[in-house]
């Protein structure tokens, strides 16, 4: 045995998998500070706020007052019990259940439609680029613009389909979409869904695009009806990509503001938990008041999102298709 | 139990040919391997005949009825695909039994069928498992499991094993002559570029050149009487030598072709060429001799045995009688 002593030279130190994850840290490093600049540090201040009296007018002058912004109650002289806060005022539930039906609704209607949009666009067809580049538009245009605009193409004088609808004879007469509160959330809807459909339509065609074509070919000498071939294989096999585009679109669908803000102003119809929050928080300098709205808003998108990947055991990290 | 017939069949992708007018027929029961160099329409003819690609022009006529107009669920068919096209979210059993659902089988007859190809292919212990669950092989024999299941009439096969490793491919290609031989009846075609597959699985060779029938035979046809320099070159491992100019004239032909192991090694100055060995390549059971006579490549003679001879060496090299394939201008064989 002549290898007794074995030299060590430059092979001293840290091992490889200790010089690799150290690299890493400095490569994350600037990341991590950035993250905790634009969201960890915000979300802390929110939330340390909605726990104290803060108003707008005297932003460092609040002290901690423990729940009293959720729930607090007070005995009166007559024996009665009278309970405050966000849980119990009905504006608050009301702007839940606005913002809960308009998620579910559109994000419903955004996903069979993005899927149908996706089909068309994954077909062969002559002109296909300029169509897929096309179907984007809605998307790219800024919400405040597109707001305004179908703002006028709703406005019930002038507005483009009041005056369609009534000439052929869909209304008796002109609607005024976006302030009636029958019609304000409808409105708020159509515009989101034409917005939003291409994103969800991109999202299913690149699940789509995944699926081999091989497969398709061994469905047709298999002699499979096309409708059984879309839910037997298609469906099964975008799922995962569909699952995170619809979790995607529930979280931005929750948290909507500007939509509503700019189309609907004011109006109880439509108001959001978004919408509500800022209210709180600017318009009537309840500032503490609006944090804990926004605090409960925080904490029911990371309750849905836990849920939503629990139940449907959706594959955010990619891992399990490798 | 198909007999296929192809009647001047082309295919052309706007205005490129890619099939340029092909007549064959395959007999009924027949394994025929369609083999040529890649571009040369090979797995294209084959998705003609699946269905799968719509024929521009003339007839594709299965048992005397013409299909081309046939859907491919419809022509009695089944095919295993290059990439085996499992459906991934499917157990292999489902896999199985999925274009089966349809048929109107009642269930316990598609079960027995299901089991019985699974048996077959040695692969009933693997009837609940996931396709990515699987090895290469496996995931073969379920598509060839799933083909065997739809009873077809026809068999097609796309270079089935072109994506495993060359010991499974070995073993697959034995366990698919097999399957012909329990099969009789059921005609099969193959794509394939690996002559060796061609040679060891095939009853007839259509070789196949740039859109066109280059040759139709036997494998033993294909090697002993090529009818060009084409199929000559293409058929056979290693390659057939060629020689061209004097080497030829002297033969009174455009390109004198001999195979490997129809060449002698002969003291120096005897053979017909005499060179310097080059380079050698040791088998074990037998080796090749690469001897530059002066030709624009070195001539490959095979020889039983060890290699016994140094680099380096000058040696004769001497054709066997009757062994030459003598070619004209036109690349055609002579008398």
């Amino acid at each position: 045995m002549t290898t007794t002593s074995l030299e060590h030279g430059k092979d001293r130190g840290a091992s490889l998998q200790q010089q690799r994850a150290r690299a890493a840290f400095w490569f994350l490093a600037p990341m991590l500070v950035a993250l905790f600049c634009v969201a960890a540090w915000p979300l802390l201040r929110t939330i340390y706020f909605s726990f104290t009296n803060t108003s707008l007018d005297n932003l460092y002058g609040g002290h901690l007052i423990g729940f009293g912004n959720y729930l607090r109650w007070r005995t009166m002289p007559s024996g009665a019990v009278r309970y405050y806060g966000t849980l119990v005022d009905p504006d608050w539930w009301n702007a839940v259940w606005n913002t809960v039906r308009f998620a579910i609704v559109s994000v419903s209607f955004e996903t069979v439609l993005g899927m149908i949009v996706a089909l068309v666009l994954n077909a062969e067809f002559k002109g296909r680029g300029l169509v897929r580049a096309a179907i984007l538009i809605p998307w790219a245009i800024p919400t405040i613009v597109s707001a305004k605009m179908w703002a006028w193409m709703l406005n019930d004088q002038y507005g483009i389909i009041n005056d369609l609808a009534v000439k052929l004879h869909l209304l008796d007469h002109k609607l005024a979409w976006t302030a009636s509160t029958d019609t304000a959330m409808i409105a708020v809807l159509i515009v989101d869904i034409w917005k939003t459909t291409p994103f969800m339509a991109l999202l299913c065609l690149a699940g789509l695009q995944m699926i081999p074509r091989d497969i398709y070919e061994a469905t047709k000498i298999d002699g499979i009806n096309p409708i059984r071939v879309f839910f037997k294989v298609t469906l099964p096999l975008v799922r995962p990509a569909l699952m995170v585009a619809v979790i995607f679109r529930m979280l931005d669908a929750l948290r909507i503001f500007d939509l509503v803000y700019v189309l609907t102003p004011n109006s109880s119809a439509t108001k959001t938990m978004s919408v509500i929050s800022r209210e709180n928080m600017f318009d009537f300098a309840h500032f503490a008041y609006g944090a804990a709205q926004s605090t409960l808003l925080f904490t029911m998108l990371a309750i849905f999102v836990l849920l939503f990947v629990w139940i449907g055991k959706v594959d955010l990290t990619g891992e399990t298709n490798r | 139990m198909a007999n296929i017939v192809l009647k001047n069949v082309k295919k052309s992708y706007g205005a490129v040919d890619v099939i340029k007018g092909i007549d064959l027929e395959i007999k009924s029961g027949e394994f025929m391997v369609f083999v040529g160099p890649s571009g040369c329409g090979k797995s294209t003819l084959l998705r003609l005949i699946s269905g799968l690609e719509q024929i521009t022009a003339g007839d594709l006529v299965f048992d005397g009825e013409r299909v081309n107009n046939v859907i491919p669920s419809k022509r009695g068919i089944a095919m295993v695909f290059q990439s085996y096209a499992l459906y991934p979210h499917m157990k292999v059993y489902d896999n199985m039994a999925f274009g089966m659902k349809l048929a109107k089988s009642s269930k316990e007859e598609m079960d027995a069928r299901v089991r019985k190809a699974a048996e077959m292919l040695q692969i009933s212990h693997l009837l609940d498992r996931l396709p990515k669950q699987l090895s290469g092989g496996q995931r073969q024999r379920v598509a060839i499991g799933r083909a065997i299941v739809r009873d077809p009439r026809v068999f097609l096969f796309d270079e089935p094993l072109s994506n495993l490793d060359a010991a499974l491919r070995v073993a697959t290609r034995l366990e698919i002559a097999k399957l012909h031989h329990d099969m009789e009846d059921v005609t099969m075609i193959y794509v394939t570029h690996d002559q060796v597959e061609a040679m060891t699985l095939a009853d007839r060779i259509c070789v196949l050149r740039d859109g066109k029938v280059e040759q139709v035979g036997t494998p033993s046809e294909l090697y002993d009487h090529p009818n060009s320099v084409f199929v000559a070159g293409f058929i056979g491992s290693p390659k057939m030598n060629f020689l061209t100019g004097e080497f030829a004239k002297a033969q009174n032909c455009a390109t004198l072709g001999v195979r490997s192991e129809h060449l002698q090694i002969v003291p120096d100055g005897q053979g017909m060429w005499n060179g310097k060995v080059v380079h050698a390549e040791d088998l074990g059971s037998d080796h090749f001799l690469f001897v530059d006579v002066g030709s624009d490549e070195p001539l490959i003679v095979r020889l039983a045995g060890k290699l016994d001879t140094k680099l380096g060496a000058r040696v004769g090299v001497q054709p066997l009688e009757g062994q030459m394939h003598r070619f004209g201008p036109d690349d055609r064989p002579l008398a």
